[in-house]
This record gives C-alpha cells, structure tokens and sequence, in this order.
C-alpha cells in the first residue's frame, strides 16, 4: 500500500530523515510515534509529496510518488495545524474542497456530526482553534479514500469530539481503509492503534505491536515502555 | 488551473485593496481629463504615473499575495492538484486582477470623455497593453522573489529593491555608462540596454508612438528608426514576452523542488 525505500531528508545541514525504510500493509491503524524534530511530520509529508526527499523512493499503491498528484485521490489528509484561509466562510470552504476534489454528500452528515451547523456562515478567521480542527475533521473524513493520514488529529478537541473522532475512525478502520496516525498523546495512541512505529533521530527504532513494545522494553505500560526508549537513547 | 485561478481571483476581487486599485486609476484618469483637456497630453502623464507604479504595485502585491495565501496553498498542495497549475493558477490571479483594475479603472474615464471618436485611441491601447505587459512580469518576479526566501521581510526587502533598480538606479547606471563611453558609437549599447529593462522599453515604445521622439535627441533618431518600424515593434513585444516567460518558467521550476 505504501512502500517506503531508503527514504533520506535533510534541511539545510539539518539531516531529518536518514534512510528510512517503511512498509504499511493495507488496513488497520498504524500510529507514527516519536519525540519532537524525529521526522514524524516530514514523513507524513513527504508521502503526500509536500516535501520532496534528497534520496530514495516512496510508492503509494504501486504509484511512484515523484512528480505525481493523481495518486492524491486516494488519501485524505489532515494537517497538524488548521490553518485555513481566514476570509473564507466555512461553507465556501467545503464548497471549494469539494469543487477542487470531487463531490460529496458525506459533509452534511459529518457538520451536524461535530454541530458545525452554527458556524457554517462565520469566517474561518473568527474561529475558534478547536472549531477549526473541527472543520479540518470534516474536510478530511468528507471524502471516501482508502487511507487517511491524521497528523494530530486530537488538537483542540473537546471530550465529547474526541469521542466522536474516535468512533469516526474505528468506523474508517471497518471499511478496511488504512489510517496513518501522528500524535502525542499516548493513552489515545494506545486506543485506537493497531501497530506503532517508532521514529527515532531519522530511522525506524521499532515497528510493531504496543504487546511487543511492551515485551522488548520490559515495561507494565505503554507510556513507560516509550519513555524508556527515549531515556535510554539520550540519557 | 481554471478552479485555482477563479478562487484567487475572487479571494482577490473580494478584497480591499482591489478596489483602492481601481479607485486610484478611475480617479487618476478622471482627473488628467478635467485638468488637461487633451487626450494626448493626458496619456503622457499617465505614462509617467504607470510606468512606475505599475511594477511597484505588482512586485508588492504579488509578495503580498503569495505570503498571505501561504495556508491556503498548503491547503491545495494535499489534494490531488498539479504543483504547477496550483502556482500557474495563484499567479494569473493576482496579475489578472491587477490588470483588470488598471484597464477598466483608466478605461472608463476615457471612454466617457469619446475615445473612440479620437486618435489617441492607438496610443491609449498601447498604453494598456504596456500596462498589462508590466503588471503580468512585475508579479511573476514577485512570486520568484517569495518563492525563494521563507522568510516575509526579506522577501519584501528584495522585492522593493528589484523595483528600485529596475524603475530608477539601472536609468543611473545606464547614464553614466554613456556619459563614461560618450566617445564611442553607442547606439547599439542603449538599444540592447533599453531592451534588457522592461521599464526603460515600455517607456521608450510608449514615447515614440507619441511622436515625441525628438526629445531625445540623436539616440532618440536611432531609436525612432529602430523602435519606429514595426520590425522593432515586434522585437519589443517579443521582449516583453520573454520578460512574462522567463519569470513564469522559473516559477514552475522552483515550486517542483521546494518542501512546504
């Protein structure tokens, strides 16, 4: 589904990514775990081909990435900031997102899923930043690709949203879709999540079951199990 | 790049400054009519005035542009959009809408006061197409210039310092030049200077047409010879176009490689 050889990204003399390989099977949850600056959003972002990699190659479905957009069609991105253009109204928004992409009727059902209705006619510069993530929510899930990428998905939400998000995406995970997650917060990681990733100073350090990470750490929980990593890795 | 364009030219058409823009020019011709009764007099002056501030206005709102609408290009670059009609597409709508603003602001005032019916006509659509001509490079450079540099103060630090020199220290340099080189035959150097500034060709395209030429002394006989016939009418338009192409083709260029 996606494959990933050799992957290797530098800023300026900054090395980001530094021979990174990578293979996601299709279906299932697989979260992208990491400290801060370990690649996780230039990963995500080089499979989207926003950030073009120095060295290697990424194929999404069989499709080599490099100078390609078609395969974009296949996933829905959410961004880890929600920064929108701020004189447009939410409604114009989707409008626009689906005149440029393809129609759907799924929106509807996702604003009064997140009761954006109030919203619809408000800019998006007015909004709140939890609102907006709501709008962010909505114009990622509004469409049906077979995988979603959701680079922390949890910002800003209240309980009750981060509930429905929740079930928003075990009901993704049931269509056999394929969903990449970044995120911080480990109790949610360890929810929803299938398999882990572990990114460490631009490489895979573990792939795997949170069971197995659990296992190879020696660690009662997951929280410790991650912290151990980091501990003995920079103590 | 249809859908692109239409956005950013309605984001653009929505916005303020594109009506301060259109005010300014209707008020401008307005003006230049009432006071000068004479419509040739009148599209001298405005010459004087656009060749100006028509770069200054496209170099700033295309850096403008480009750094306000960073989001939303974020926003475009994760859907299955081609980098270059997103680019293509941000770029015609800036330098569409500035160009609409400058001819349908000058245009009206003029076409009420009976250009039709007068023959500054030819010299007032020259003036337009000039016009255009400047609006559509100035914000190509522009978007070079943002494209390049991450960072907005820089960015606009070069951006006003590319207008400088193209509007006012390269006329400098290039007096001086035949000033030092006077005792040498130099009408080919300012010919080839003349054509390398888009600045320095519109102006001179636009004071020949006028039949003024003779303000320029002897360099004003070999440019009227040149610039004169229409093999030098194609040559500058050719010019000019090189000058939207180079730019454009550099803007592609650079949007394939850079990580957003």
């Amino acid at each position: 589904m996606v494959s990933i050889i050799g992957l290797h990204k530098k800023f300026g003399k900054n090395p980001v990514l530094s021979g990174l390989d990578l293979t996601i099977n299709e279906g299932g949850i697989f979260a992208v775990l990491g400290p801060n600056g370990s690649g996780k959003t230039t990963l995500i972002k080089s499979i989207l081909g926003m950030v073009i990699p120095n060295e290697g190659e990424i194929k999404v479905f069989g499709e080599n990435v490099k100078n390609n957009s078609n395969y974009r069609h296949k996933i829905d991105y959410l961004p880890q900031i929600a920064n929108f253009p701020s004189n447009l109204k939410v409604k114009e928004l989707i409008r626009m997102i689906k005149d440029l992409r393809q129609n759907t009727s799924e929106d509807q059902h996702l604003v009064e899923l997140f009761k954006l209705n109030p919203f619809l006619d408000k800019k998006l510069g007015t909004l709140s930043g939890g609102t907006k993530q709501k709008v962010n929510l909505v114009l990622t899930f509004m469409f049906d690709s077979p995988l979603i990428i959701l680079d922390e998905p949890t910002t800003g939400l209240d309980p009750i949203s981060l509930i429905r998000l929740k079930d928003l995406i075990q009901a993704e995970k049931a269509k056999g879709k394929t969903i990449l997650i970044t995120s911080h917060i480990m109790s949610f990681v360890e929810e929803v999540s299938d398999e882990i990733v572990f990114l460490l100073e631009g490489k895979i350090y573990f792939k795997g079951s949170i069971s197995e990470l659990k296992t190879k750490t020696n660690q009662p929980d997951f929280e410790h199990a991650i912290a151990s990593i980091l501990i003995d890795n920079h103590a | 790049m249809l859908k692109i364009l239409k956005y950013s030219f309605f984001d653009l058409m929505r916005s303020r400054w594109s009506y301060v823009y259109f005010a300014f020019y209707l008020l401008l011709g307005t003006v230049l009519l009432f006071l000068n009764n004479d419509l040739s007099k009148a599209v001298i002056t405005l010459m004087n005035v656009i060749i100006v501030l028509v770069p200054l206005i496209g170099t700033i709102f295309g850096v403008m542009y480009y750094y306000n609408s960073k989001e939303f290009t974020e926003l475009l670059l994760a859907q299955p959009l081609k980098r270059s009609s997103i680019f293509l597409g941000q770029y015609l709508g800036v330098a569409l809408s500035l160009s609409m603003s400058l001819i349908l602001g000058l245009g009206t005032p003029f076409v009420f006061y009976g250009l039709f019916e007068s023959s500054a006509i030819w010299d007032f659509s020259l003036l337009l197409v000039t016009g255009t001509f400047l609006t559509l490079i100035f914000t190509a450079l522009a978007f070079n210039i943002a494209l390049s540099n991450e960072n907005k103060i820089k960015g606009f630090g070069y951006a006003i310092l590319l207008w400088l020199f193209l509007a006012i220290i390269y006329d400098g340099l290039f007096l001086m030049t035949l000033i030092f080189f006077e005792e040498y035959p130099l009408d080919k150097l300012s010919l080839v200077g003349t054509m390398l500034n888009p600045i320095d060709l519109s102006r001179t395209l636009i004071l020949l047409k006028l039949d003024i030429s003779a303000l320029l002394g002897y360099t004003g006989a070999v440019f009227k010879q040149f610039f004169g016939t229409s093999f030098g009418l194609i040559v500058s338009f050719v010019m000019l176009t090189v000058w939207v192409v180079l730019p454009v083709l550099r803007i592609l260029f650079k949007s394939k490689r850079k990580d957003f």
